[in-house]
């Protein structure tokens, strides 16, 4: 320690050295120099405490009085080391199973992590080769291990001592180890020391990893000038096992950095994605060395975190080795989607294809690839927006119950006339759905609307595109001929409109304008019956005033809407029932017959007294307004 | 049969593109383009008449000649190309004043076709949905090009009346798209960031230039057809349009709408007129049957064809955006791709 700062000038490569001198002590020195590291450190700390002058001294009293922390867990580490040396033991055996490579990699990188957390960065590292996020990564594989990194730490302590030259780095190197405080330390003290780790990670439950450090034993010096990076002036040179345990764990990952760097829109995300899976590891690890029985308990978690990160490093490797597409893109997605869909519990396909639906329709309403209709319909809105919306309305709010619907005919044009009521249109979008829902034949109702509609903005282009059209008999007419299902409420703003105490009281049915356009187009009518609007939103008063100034036919009075402002207009969950009544024939009275008045008129009264009696029938067969 | 056409408004892109067309028509005789400026593009075996409508001494032409045809194409819809709203209100209304006075009075003049514009129909909420050719509007168009159309074709009415032994064909386009002529909504779906009315999607329908052009060309030599709406099949709305034109929009409200309408026709990037801003908040149906029936035209384009033909010919909104765009899809890609095979790993 003394010569320290004379020294420490060396060269940034006395980073290479130092990693040699602590693989070397890693087999050799196992239990007796753990012991007196950590007595070392406790002096250390207890003596230089007080004076620090010169970066680099400083830089080493500090890392020394860091040593001092991790002591209590150097107990530990100590009987742990015990079993340490016994699967060091079966390391040397290359009969290892070889299955879990990847696993082997992360542990050895974990440890390193792990090591570098709880012992002390007296030694620089190699300028960072791996991002310090992939090396936290690489914690997440460390819990297994924790025996063996607890040794391992101890070690660290101990070569200082015993090699003094090599801790002296680069000033600024020093400087920055001193500063770092083990949480946050930038992870120059995990390269370090990652070697030892990885031999100890190898010596124990290992594995693959055994065999190819064996090999790599004999190699030539020469190997990987990336991995021991620039010149290698090699002040001391240390016993040669050491430095291929060093590439050995290099090896894990091996090509990384380089290829990292050679796609580089690659590389952020991996590291990301790695440096939160790193995350849990080190948060398993701080746990590990609380106690033995915590590790117990852990194991399971562990274990899972192992496989992940490996996956995640593998996946990383391979992902920069491909070119980015959007069908990776895509791929992902779907990953992800099917992810997340088996942990919430819903069958993924069901899910896939939702989410694949929607993003069509989001595609096609980008590029405007949809069709519109001379009357502004949009099916494809229609179907995949304004209907889900409503449904749960219909479904579940009103609990809609759909009588009759086989009287609406499967194709040609019909005229469903209805009873309007609720202040706002509701009747008509439910019976909408109804239509839509519950006929065998999925069709759309096309309904008439007052031109007020389609002043308003929003609601006249949500009417147009979900099919409305404006109340007049050129559209009827157009829409009738075409084959198309009318709706119409003639009773218009008068029935929406009315107060709560003439409720299922029907008004004038226009002028009968319906009639002489189903007569026109000879289409049958279909009286609809809707009960249970009425009570949605009871108008008990209305502001005339209000009304005038928002050019509005009504401003009504609720029990609940001015009073409680917007949480006002949600509708009251009233029970419904929607009956279609038998269709009543036009054909046989030919298209003249529109220019009928007396025709017309007998023919509105019939419908209006239809659906009159219909609404009586049903009011007394519901047993609650709201069950 | 058309032996000598008159064409009125030969300079401008479509009667230019129509004296063209006609040149290729053997049995026609003689064609006499008239215009106030000459022609800058062909028009073909036309004879260029320079002269203005508005001046009585397109009379002594057309008795010169012997004119049997008139074909009037020089009801201008952008004020724009002309030197402001005065003029071109001085050239649609009492050049066709002066045009009809002239084919009144002329002896061998047998056939009248008008280039007309469904703009007569006006834009409202209350509008039906397609309007048909005897169907009047429901707010008369108060300003610019659409109330110029409406007193142009009451005088033509009035000119029926009084001269009913000639044959009148009034055609009503939609408007006309293309990759070449330019009008007001052209322009407006030009522009970098259209501004589009807030809360309303109009419905428009769109006739191709060519189709405009070979429709002219039937009204002139085939039978005679009376007022014809022509439109391409099928709607698009404004979103739909923006979307084919890839460009960004940006909703105004209707309120607003006068204000900016102001604003992008002083800056000159597209000419608005306050009916026009209500075609783009309630747009305008055209019914077609009588195009069938009557004129016996098929359009080649359909509104969604037309409008696309327009579109490719359309330069990005921003220069240099697909390259940008490109270069962002491949980092996304990238970074895609290696989140993909980090996904498929932990997948079990």
């Amino acid at each position: 320690m003394t010569d320290d700062p004379s020294k420490a000038a060396a060269s940034p490569t006395s980073e290479t050295s130092s990693v040699t001198t602590t693989s070397a002590a890693a087999p050799t020195k196992k239990k007796a120099p753990k012991e007196k590291a950590a007595k070392n450190a406790i002096a250390k700390s207890d003596a230089k405490s007080g004076s620090k002058s010169g970066a680099k001294s400083g830089a080493t009293k500090k890392a020394a009085s860091k040593k001092a922390v991790p002591q209590p867990a150097s107990k530990q580490a100590a009987s742990a080391s015990g079993s340490a040396a016994t699967s060091s033991a079966t390391q040397a055996g290359p009969s290892a199973r070889p299955a879990r490579g990847a696993f082997a990699a992360g542990a050895a990188r974990a440890s390193g992590e792990r090591r570098r957390r709880s012992g002390t960065p007296l030694i620089p590292s190699a300028p960072v080769e791996l991002s310090a996020a992939r090396r936290l990564a690489a914690g997440a594989g460390a819990d297994a291990l924790a025996d063996e990194v607890v040794s391992a730490v101890t070690e660290g302590p101990t070569e200082p001592e015993t090699r003094g030259p090599a801790t002296g780095a680069s000033p600024a190197r020093a400087a920055r180890a001193g500063r770092g405080s083990p949480p946050t330390e930038p992870g120059d003290g995990a390269g370090t020391f990652e070697p030892v780790v990885g031999e100890a990670a190898g010596a124990e439950t290992v594995e693959g990893e055994t065999v190819e450090v064996l090999e790599v034993a004999d190699a030539p010096e020469t190997v990987d000038p990336a991995d021991v990076l620039p010149a290698e002036p090699t002040p001391p040179r240390r016993p040669r096992p050491p430095r291929s345990a060093v590439r050995s764990t290099r090896r894990a990952t091996p090509g990384e950095p380089a290829r990292l760097r050679a796609v580089p829109p690659v590389e952020p995300i991996p590291t990301q994605a790695e440096g939160q899976a790193g995350d849990h590891g080190t948060r398993h690890t701080q746990t590990a060395q609380e106690g033995g029985w915590e590790r117990a308990l852990t194991s399971g978690l562990q274990s899972r975190a192992e496989k992940l990160v490996g996956a995640v490093l593998e996946g990383a490797e391979f992902s920069s080795e491909s070119r980015p597409g959007p069908t990776e893109l895509v791929e992902l997605a779907v990953n992800v989607l099917r992810a997340a869909a088996s942990s919430a519990g819903v069958p993924a396909e069901d899910v896939e294809r939702q989410v694949a639906e929607t993003l069509a329709y989001l595609r096609r309403r980008l590029t405007g690839d949809y069709v519109v209709d001379e009357f502004g319909f949009d099916e494809d809105y229609t179907v995949n927006v304004h209907l889900p919306l409503l449904r749960p309305f219909y479904k579940t709010w009103f609990r809609v119950e759909v009588r009759g619907i086989e009287n609406i005919p499967d194709e040609g044009g019909a005229l469903v006339v209805g009873n309007h009521s609720g202040t706002i249109a509701m009747d008509s979008l439910m019976t909408q759905v109804a239509v839509y829902d519950e006929h065998p034949r999925h069709r759309h109702l096309r309904m008439l609307g007052a031109d007020l509609v389609f002043q308003m903005p929003f609601v006249g282009a949500m009417a147009r595109r979900s099919g409305t059209t404006l109340a007049a008999n050129s559209d009827a007419e157009r829409l009738l001929s075409s084959g198309a299902l009318v709706g119409v409420w003639p009773e218009g703003f008068k029935g929406v409109g009315k107060p709560f105490s003439e409720r299922y009281k029907l008004q004038r049915f226009g002028r009968g304008g319906f009639v002489s356009a189903a007569l026109r187009a000879g289409v049958p009518i279909v009286p609809v019956s809707i009960v249970g609007a009425e009570e949605i939103y009871p108008i008990l008063g209305n502001m005339p005033a209000v009304a005038r100034l928002l050019g509005l036919p009504y401003a009504p009075i609720t029990p609940t809407f001015p009073l409680l402002g917007p949480l006002g207009m949600v509708p009251l969950p009233s029970k419904w029932l929607i009956e279609f009544g038998p269709p009543i024939e036009t054909t046989s009275f030919g298209p003249e017959a529109a220019d009928d008045p007396m025709l017309v008129f007998d023919l509105t009264d019939q419908v209006r007294e239809t659906i009159q009696q219909t609404l009586y029938s049903l009011l007394m067969q519901r047993k609650s307004v709201f069950l | 049969m058309a032996k000598v056409v008159l064409v009125t408004g030969v300079s401008r892109y479509l009667g230019g593109l129509y004296a063209r067309r006609l040149s290729t028509d053997p049995s026609i005789e003689r064609i006499l383009g008239v215009d106030v400026v000459p022609p800058k593009h062909s028009i073909g075996r036309a004879e260029f008449v320079r002269a203005d409508i508005r001046n009585p001494m397109i009379g002594r032409i057309m008795a010169q000649a012997g004119v049997d045809t008139v074909v009037h194409m020089n009801v201008i819809a952008t004020p724009k190309d002309t030197g402001g709203r005065v003029t071109q209100k001085e050239i649609n209304v009492i050049g066709t004043m002066q045009l009809l006075a002239a084919c009144q009075k002329s002896e061998s003049v047998s056939r009248l076709v008008v280039k007309s514009s469904a703009a007569v129909y006006g834009s409202s909420p209350r509008d039906p949905a397609m309007f048909t050719e005897d169907m009047n509007p429901k707010t008369l168009p108060r300003t610019g090009f659409g109330k110029d159309s409406v007193e142009v074709e009451g005088y033509v009415r009035g000119f029926s009346r009084r001269r009913p032994d000639v044959e009148i064909t009034m055609l009503r386009l939609a408007n006309v798209v293309g990759p070449s002529i330019h009008t007001a909504i052209t322009d407006y779906f030009a522009l970098p960031l259209v501004p589009v009315p807030l809360g309303f999607d109009a419905r428009f329908q769109f006739v191709h230039e060519d189709d405009a052009t070979a429709a002219m060309i039937l009204a002139t030599t085939g039978p005679p057809a009376g007022i014809v709406n022509v439109a391409g099949d099928g709607f698009l709305t404004v979103t739909q349009c923006t979307a084919i034109a890839r460009r960004p929009v940006v909703p105004v409200p209707l309120q607003a709408a006068g204000v900016i309408g102001n604003i992008v026709r002083r800056s000159g990037l597209a000419d608005f007129s306050s009916d026009q801003l209500t075609f783009l908040a309630f747009g305008r149906g055209l019914d077609t049957s009588r195009m069938r029936s009557v004129l016996e035209f098929e359009p080649h384009f359909t509104t969604r064809g037309a409008f696309e033909d327009y579109a490719r010919h359309l330069r990005p909104a921003v220069p240099g955006v697909e390259g940008v765009g490109e270069v962002v899809s491949d980092a996304a890609g990238g970074t895609a791709a290696a989140l993909s095979r980090v996904f498929d790993r932990i997948q079990p």
